[in-house]
């Protein structure tokens, strides 16, 4: 089993940089998470720790041995990718003994080992068919059947199920955190999808174009972003941004105020890259299901209308528009009724909301 | 039924726009290859003031007629072989079994192609047209060779010139270089090279062995020229199959590569269990476009060549053009295209079902 550190890991292709500085410490056993948008080097990370992309600076150790020269073969990794890399000409026995045959080993070793793979996957009955004749989902449990028979110090999953439609992809991710469960095997796992991110990880690394953001378990990540860009990352319906500004501010926390909002003190000072003074414009992060809405003007700090109510069954999410003229997302725990056009007022529990300063890239991007 | 005339119709704007170049396949190509299979069994000249007459198989039993006939050695009265000056047997003429013998009909006409034999008996294969035998056999040995070292060194090719290297395109430009080069331009060319006296290959076999190796005449030596045109003709064309490998290689996912390479496989293996897997279909286009190219050489024989010496690199092609204009007999030459037709048809679907899909 495998440590697995990360110490100013950096990739650049020809003048690009990809990866800028990456630390991080993969315990043993431990299930570990990247997220974060598209083109952010997820990909690119689980491959420098595969051994496919070289890496240009910094040092990657697995077990205390830095393996930054040697051949992916070599360090007792295996991977299991999005398009799932089967081989097409081969039958499922084949293609999980792959690395076995490849060699040498013995007929009685490679049947002993593949059949437990096929037994942990629940795959005994597809054994003898070819990859063509098999469902996405039973594809991917052939790639993973291929990794588990090599019996790797560390697991590296690439967007495994991707390519999956919605239910089978809650199937697998199931049986994929049931696999770490019983190989108690170290995995990292790359997912644009939070879901997937929430329910698996240990540890959380959100990435935004090639750094690392935040590190952590789940739940501190949810409840504690340290960002705006974290913040908005995690969390279905996505965190409420609200332009606010400081009108007091002392070492425990400040009192905010705009056009919508009477002034609310919150118990926490504003996090991210640069420190705000007062007068400063930041940013409120209120998630959608911890506001509570009423009809009674007075009864809530936030003032706004309904524009729309969409019932998804396990909540309604409710649409607002402030009497500032920002859109406002609150999810309700039941079938609640709110017809379009009602004023509301909304109130929240100052200790949940977050303050966060600007960040211009987030603002950038979000222009277009 | 229904369907098809719908289809038919609703598609008039795209049959009208399909017409020429249909008309023009028709005129060329499909009318001309009835027209061959029509004339193989009559004996049209291509001029001639007689009228054209139905001939039935007799073309291609000129052509094909063989027979197998076995002479004991001369005996004289006292039943001892009779030897010549270099102590061989002799045997009886076989122009004596062959020419008006009432004993031995369906010999009539024949010659000798080739024979086999022991000191007391000789078998002889005759054939009634022994210059088609030889081309027949010297186009098939043309195969044989063309087939799998053009696809095998094609393929290596490929193989090599598939990587991420710097200036690898102008490498791919070098090898296809030949591709475009008219056959005619560079059969000329090959002539000066394998020139008896002053050849660029003479001067370079004896430059590097210091004149030990001696000029030798390529094209005008019977033991050498049907090599020699071989070998020009396998560096002419492999451009052109390293480019179709090239496309089945850029088909095969790169993430299998990546799989394969995270399961510890060497290079031999990579290829192995990866690239030829993936290049089936590749191989069975690259195989059965060579056969067919290799069995329609002709540009440089008549280039280089023109059959000879002493018949060693005719050709079924050469001989069909020659018989058809050169000897202005139509209907032999057709009879020639027809049998190359069977002959590449045949081929091809043993390779077709050799090489078909297994499941
Ligand atoms: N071979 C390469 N050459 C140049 N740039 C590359 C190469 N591979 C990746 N990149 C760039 O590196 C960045 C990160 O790519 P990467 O594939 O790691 O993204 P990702 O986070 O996995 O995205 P996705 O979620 O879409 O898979 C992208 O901007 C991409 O354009
Ligand atoms: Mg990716």
């Amino acid at each position: 089993m495998a440590q697995v550190v990360l110490k100013n890991l950096k990739k650049s292709f020809g003048t690009v940089d990809v990866i800028k500085g990456v630390d991080l410490t993969i315990e043993d056993g431990e299930f570990v998470v990247f997220v974060g948008p598209s083109g952010c080097g997820k990909s690119t990370l689980l491959r420098m720790i595969a051994g496919l992309e070289d890496i240009s600076s910094g040092t990657l150790s697995i077990n205390g041995q830095v393996v930054n020269d040697l051949q992916p073969k070599d360090r007792k990794i295996a991977m299991v990718f999005q398009s799932y890399a089967i081989f097409p000409h081969m039958t499922v026995r084949e293609n999980v003994a792959f690395g076995l045959t490849i060699a040498g080993a013995s007929k009685a070793e490679k049947d002993a080992k593949v059949n437990e793979a096929a037994r942990i996957l629940q795959m005994e009955h597809l054994m003898e068919r070819r990859p063509s004749q098999l469902s996405g989902g039973q594809r991917q449990r052939v790639a993973i059947g291929r990794a588990i028979v090599r019996e790797p110090s560390v697991f590296l999953f690439d967007e495994p199920l991707s390519n999956l439609d919605a239910a089978l992809r809650m199937d697998m991710r199931m049986e994929i955190g049931k696999l770490h469960h019983d190989l108690s095997a170290t995995m990292v796992y790359v997912t644009h999808d939070q879901v997937e991110a929430m329910t698996l990880a240990d540890k959380i690394v959100v990435l935004r174009s090639g750094s690392v953001m935040q590190i952590g378990s789940p739940m501190d990540l949810y409840h504690n972003p340290a960002n705006l860009f974290v913040a908005g990352f995690l969390g279905a319906p996505s965190m409420n941004f609200l332009d606010v500004t400081i009108t007091e501010m002392d070492d425990t926390g400040c009192t905010v105020r705009n056009g919508a909002l009477d002034p609310v003190r919150i118990p926490s000072l504003p996090k991210g890259d640069t420190a705000a003074k007062v007068g400063d414009t930041v940013k409120l992060g209120l998630r959608p299901q911890y506001l509570i809405p009423s009809i009674d003007p007075a009864s809530g700090t936030l003032h706004g209308k309904v524009i729309l109510t969409e019932r998804l069954g396990s909540e309604t999410v409710v649409d607002l528009a402030l009497t500032d003229g920002t859109k406002l997302i609150v999810a309700l725990p039941e079938d609640a009724q709110f017809e379009r056009g009602r004023e509301v007022s909304l109130s929240f529990g100052p200790a949940r909301a977050h303050l966060f300063t600007p960040d211009p890239e987030l603002q950038a991007s979000a222009k277009h | 039924m229904a369907t098809s005339t719908k289809l038919t119709r609703s598609n008039s704007a795209g049959w009208a726009f399909a017409l020429p170049g249909f008309g023009l396949m028709a005129v060329f190509i499909i009318i001309p290859f009835f027209f061959a299979i029509g004339l193989s069994f009559t004996n049209q000249r291509l001029v001639s003031p007689n009228p054209t007459e139905y001939t039935g198989l007799a073309n291609y039993r000129q052509l094909l007629g063989m027979g197998v006939i076995t002479l004991d050695a001369v005996k004289d009265d006292a039943g001892q072989i009779v030897r010549d000056e270099t102590g061989a047997p002799t045997f009886p003429r076989v122009r004596d079994y062959t020419r008006n013998n009432p004993d031995y009909p369906q010999l009539q006409g024949m010659r000798e192609w080739f024979s086999w034999g022991s000191d007391t008996s000789r078998t002889y294969v005759l054939a009634r047209d022994v210059v088609f035998m030889t081309a027949l056999m010297n186009t098939i040995i043309f195969v044989i060779v063309v087939a799998p070292v053009q696809g095998g060194l094609a393929l290596l090719l490929a193989l090599l010139i598939n990587q991420r290297l710097r200036g690898i395109n102008v490498y791919r430009a070098i090898y296809f270089m030949p591709v475009v080069v008219s056959i005619v331009v560079v059969s000329l060319l090959w002539r000066f090279i394998y020139d008896g006296n002053s050849g660029l290959l003479n001067n370079m076999l004896g430059a590097i062995s210091f004149g030990a190796i001696k000029p030798v005449d390529w094209l005008g030596n019977p033991n050498t020229a049907l090599g020699s045109i071989i070998l020009m003709s396998i560096w002419q064309a492999v451009g052109f199959h390293m480019v179709i490998w090239l496309s089945g290689l850029q088909t095969i996912s790169p993430t299998l590569y990546e799989a394969a390479a995270i399961e510890g496989s060497s290079k031999w293996q990579t290829f192995r269990y990866v690239t030829w897997p993936g290049l089936r279909n590749t191989a069975v286009l690259v195989l059965i476009v060579i056969t067919m190219q290799a069995f329609a050489l002709f540009a440089q024989i008549d280039v280089m060549t023109k059959g000879g010496p002493l018949d060693s690199t005719q050709t079924i092609v050469f001989q069909a053009i020659q018989r058809g204009y050169g000897k202005q007999d139509i209907s032999g030459g057709s009879a020639i295209s027809v049998i190359l037709f069977v002959l590449v048809l045949t081929i091809s679907l043993i390779q077709r079902y050799f090489t078909r899909e297994k499941n």
